[in-house]
């Protein structure tokens, strides 16, 4: 594929930890990826519209707050009722291991905790895109 | 319904699906851009450029939302570069702006350059078009940050607001050519730091020295955070259109940016022709190791190439 995969990172919910967001957004702008990151604090309502105008292949969003049950799949499904479910959403962040089967079965991808190698998310994302042309 | 009836209907998923067409040079984005070219024109082209970290984006979405609380719809193109090693890019100018991001009446896209020099992406003219047709009415063209020549946005804005910060060098980088000719209008962002009276006697001093035309670039100080003085520059913004548009310098100006932008699709026209392995009399790779090994100077092989696609 020529093309760049384009992918929104962002920081959804309220807390303020973004080293791991800008870790990871390093990484796929170094794999040759195009990212668009977004900042701090943002709403389900607000990584949507992005995800839509900045047409992206992938979402890929970071919590360490503990909202993440509420806002991962938030996310998930606004994306659906916009008709963008093409798109690959995958989380990050400090997750407990019980929370991620119910966050898969709500349509997120993959879940990436803390230790992970960023290669490995490299590897996912490339895999897994769901938009070819 | 097809993307050109969606992107006309208002869809922005249509727009934003577009614009990733034209990125990759699709041939269907020109194709769109071909049947509803008669559409475009209407809206009124703003670019933004200035050194890195000058505050383009914080005044960008400043001046976004003087022009929504006028009901004015809004479009954005946030240029940021492309590494030229992996291709790669983040592109970081949404941080500014992130309460635009679920206004309907705006929309953002952000692109990396994608190899082209010259401070844009070399999909930002057909996604002006594209936010055109779409019925914005002002659209922001936010350039990467900018060194001493990157002057293509002269060639595709309507007015062009140089953003400056003070402290940045003395007098004599204030009178060197390339960016600082061309801005129509001046904002000295940060401006409650030390620094910018100084900063705005050097720009007003290029000025003077500059030839006399009928129009002068304001400058304005700023200060984007706070909102300080956006509203001015907005005003000043609408000053310049005026003038562009009551002087006749309006039409001038597109006409010599359609020219230009007619010349440049052509040259990328016959840089494909000459590029492509279309099965012709000569080969590109031979003529360059004809030219290494001195069985030809590199001025007959352009010549003869051209003599090829011309013949």
């Amino acid at each position: 594929m020529d093309r760049p995969i384009r992918v929104l990172v962002a920081k959804p919910g309220l807390d303020g930890h973004d080293r791991g967001a800008k870790v990871i957004a390093r990484a796929l702008r170094d794999a040759g990826m195009e990212v668009i990151y977004t900042g701090l604090r943002q709403t389900p309502e607000q990584i949507v519209e992005a995800a839509i105008q900045e047409d992206v292949d992938v979402v890929a969003m970071s919590i360490l707050s503990g909202a993440h049950n509420h806002l991962f799949p938030k996310v998930v499904s606004l994306l659906r009722e916009k008709g963008a479910d093409d798109i690959l959403v995958v989380g990050g962040g400090v997750i407990p291991d019980d929370d991620i089967p119910g966050l898969k079965e709500a349509g997120i991808a993959e879940i990436f905790t803390p230790g992970t190698p960023t290669s490995k998310a490299i590897e996912f994302i490339k895999a897994n895109i769901k938009r070819l042309a | 319904m097809d993307l050109q009836d969606r992107l006309t209907s208002g869809d922005s998923r249509a727009l934003a699906r577009f614009l990733t067409l034209a990125e990759n040079n699709d041939p269907e984005a020109a194709r769109i851009i071909k049947e509803l070219y008669s559409r475009t024109g209407n809206a009124y082209v703003i670019g933004v450029t200035g050194p890195p970290g000058a505050g383009k984006s914080t005044l960008t979405d400043k001046l976004t939302k003087k022009l929504r609380q006028k009901g004015k719809t809004v479009g954005i193109i946030a240029v940021d570069p492309t590494s030229p090693f992996t291709g790669g890019a983040l592109l970081g100018d949404r941080i500014r702006m992130q309460d635009l991001f679920t206004d309907p009446g705006v929309f953002i896209r952000s692109m990396g350059t994608r190899g082209h020099l010259g401070g844009l992406s070399r999909a930002t003219q057909s996604a002006v078009k594209a936010m055109d047709i779409f019925g914005k009415d002002f659209i922001f063209i936010e350039t990467v940050g900018v060194g001493q020549s990157e002057v293509d946005i002269v060639k595709t804005a309507d007015t062009v607001v140089m953003v400056m910060v003070p402290g940045l060098g003395d007098d004599i980088q204030a009178i060197k050519a390339g960016i600082m000719e061309i801005g129509d209008v001046f904002a000295i962002n940060k401006s409650d730091r030390d620094g910018a009276d100084k900063t705005k006697i050097e720009l007003e001093m290029m000025l003077d020295f500059s030839e006399k035309k009928d129009w002068r670039p304001p400058i304005h100080n700023v200060v984007a955070t706070t909102d300080a003085g956006v509203e001015e520059l907005l005003e000043c913004i609408f000053k310049h259109r005026d003038y562009l548009m009551d002087s006749g310098e309006f039409k001038k100006r597109r006409y010599r940016n359609t020219r230009e932008e007619l010349i440049n699709l052509v040259k990328e026209r016959v840089l494909e022709l000459i590029l492509k392995d279309t099965g012709r009399e000569y080969n590109i790779d031979d003529l360059v190791s004809r030219v290494l090994s001195k069985q030809i100077d590199i001025y007959s092989a352009a010549e003869e190439v051209l003599g090829k696609i011309s013949g």
